[in-house]
């Protein structure tokens, strides 16, 4: 009895270590793809815009410390499950989707619009970018839900295969 | 060279002189020499030290010399991006490559027995204690970026030669602090939980990052807007860049400690 209860809560752990795992790395990859393509490559966010609040400088400072610090915390807690046979790549890959999806979400929504960090492009007609930037998250969001839903009654076969290999 | 001949800039501030540069460079060309000779005898008396925690070292007092002396050290009275290329120096990559030198190791290695244990004393003192807390070295260092370029200190830093002596050592030892608070290379007796440093690791860079693009916007008094900017961003994308290291080795570190271990079997 003792040894199942043990095997269930670290069964339940690394259940959940996947969903955390993919959501960091998730939302840090979100980040990065933000910086490096958006602000960078294509040059449509503005690195500081006159009109940024003070508090969406400190919501832009907090998440991007965040998000680099996920990036990598992410992978290696994706290393720490591969040794422990236990990573579930499609609850894995759940996480990334509501990871991303979220941040783009937040960035889309609150960043952009409420605390008016920047606006995803100097054009006249932004609203039509916001629409496909925001919509596109949603989507992101709702498969990611959709896979750690499929994912979540897998605890049973989980446990019978840890019994084997015990 | 124009130390004393007081020699005026065409926005009217002072080069910095010849003995400030020296000041500032000899406690790091003396760590230098105490390094090499510790690592030779040591190296003599027990296995060789690795030669590239040398290597470390010897590129981060380079990198901290690069700051406070010669061009850079000169320039950074007249530019602000070159000012903040110096103080990514010497606050934060000086730092990283002397932390991973590992200097207190080879110092108790090298050291005889009783000294060796009055320097492990010293460590693992209250006062040593609260300075490698991460709160108290993220707060030392972050914060005196937040007084040095939100207050008058800037300016006042390139009047004066004392004050310029007290932020450049500030600069670096907050910043070799806020390092070996957060990575464990040397032996540290006071380890705090991983998850705490690395909230507190994430805080500190969020205050790093909004200070430099407050930097962006409002720039210290007497700094053109356009060099403002070059060196806000210098700081935001720089600072990035050395952080990602610290999270790594940080994270690694973690990897590490948490590694799985054979679980012993539970008789019922």
């Amino acid at each position: 009895m003792v040894r199942d209860g043990r095997e269930n809560t670290g069964q339940s752990i690394h259940s959940s270590r996947n969903l955390w795992s993919g959501f960091l790395f998730g939302l840090g990859i979100a980040a990065f793809v933000d910086e490096t393509v958006f602000h960078q490559l294509l040059r449509w966010h503005h690195f500081y815009d006159k009109s940024t609040t003070e508090v969406g400088l400190i919501s832009d400072g907090l998440f991007h410390a965040f998000s680099w610090f996920a990036t990598i915390g992410g992978l290696f807690m994706f290393a720490d499950l591969r040794r422990r046979n236990a990573l579930r790549i499609t609850r894995w890959w759940g996480g990334v989707l509501v990871g991303t999806g979220g941040f783009q979400l937040y960035d889309g929504t609150i960043q952009h619009k409420l605390m008016r960090i920047h606006q995803i492009r100097y054009v006249e007609n932004v609203i039509i970018y916001d629409l496909i930037w925001n919509i596109l998250a949603v989507l992101l969001i709702i498969i990611g839900l959709s896979l750690i839903f499929k994912t979540r009654n897998r605890q049973q076969p989980d446990k019978d295969d840890s019994h084997e290999r015990q | 060279m124009n130390g004393n001949n007081h020699v005026l800039h065409t926005d009217g501030t002072h080069l910095v002189g010849t003995m400030p540069q020296l000041l500032l460079a000899l406690p790091f060309v003396l760590a230098l020499f105490v390094y090499l000779i510790a690592a030779v005898v040591s190296s003599r008396r027990h296995k060789a030290w690795p030669l590239y925690r040398t290597v470390c070292w010897i590129f981060g007092i380079l990198f901290a010399i690069i700051a406070v002396a010669g061009p850079v050290a000169e320039r950074a009275h007249a530019d602000f991006a070159a000012h903040m290329l110096g103080h990514l120096f010497l606050g934060m990559l000086a730092p990283l490559l002397m932390a991973l030198a590992a200097p207190m190791t080879l110092l108790l290695r090298t050291l005889s027995v009783p000294r060796a244990r009055g320097v492990s004393k010293l460590l693992r003192s209250r006062p040593s204690q609260l300075l490698t807390n991460p709160a108290v070295a993220s707060f030392l260092n972050i914060g005196g970026l937040w007084l040095l370029y939100t207050t008058d200190l800037y300016a006042l830093m390139n009047k004066s030669v004392l004050v310029h002596l007290l932020v450049h050592f500030h600069v670096f030892l907050a910043g070799y602090l806020f390092t070996v608070s957060m990575i464990y290379i040397d032996p540290n007796p006071h380890r705090t939980p991983f998850l705490y440093r690395a909230i507190v690791f994430v805080i500190a860079l969020a205050g790093h990052g909004i200070l430099s693009k407050y930097i962006y916007a409002n720039p210290p008094d007497g700094v053109p807007a356009e060099q403002g900017r070059l060196g806000g961003m210098l700081m935001y994308y720089g600072g990035d860049v050395i952080d990602i290291v610290i999270i790594f080795i940080l994270c690694l570190q973690w990897f590490r400690a948490t590694r799985p271990r054979t679980r012993p079997v539970i008789s019922q």
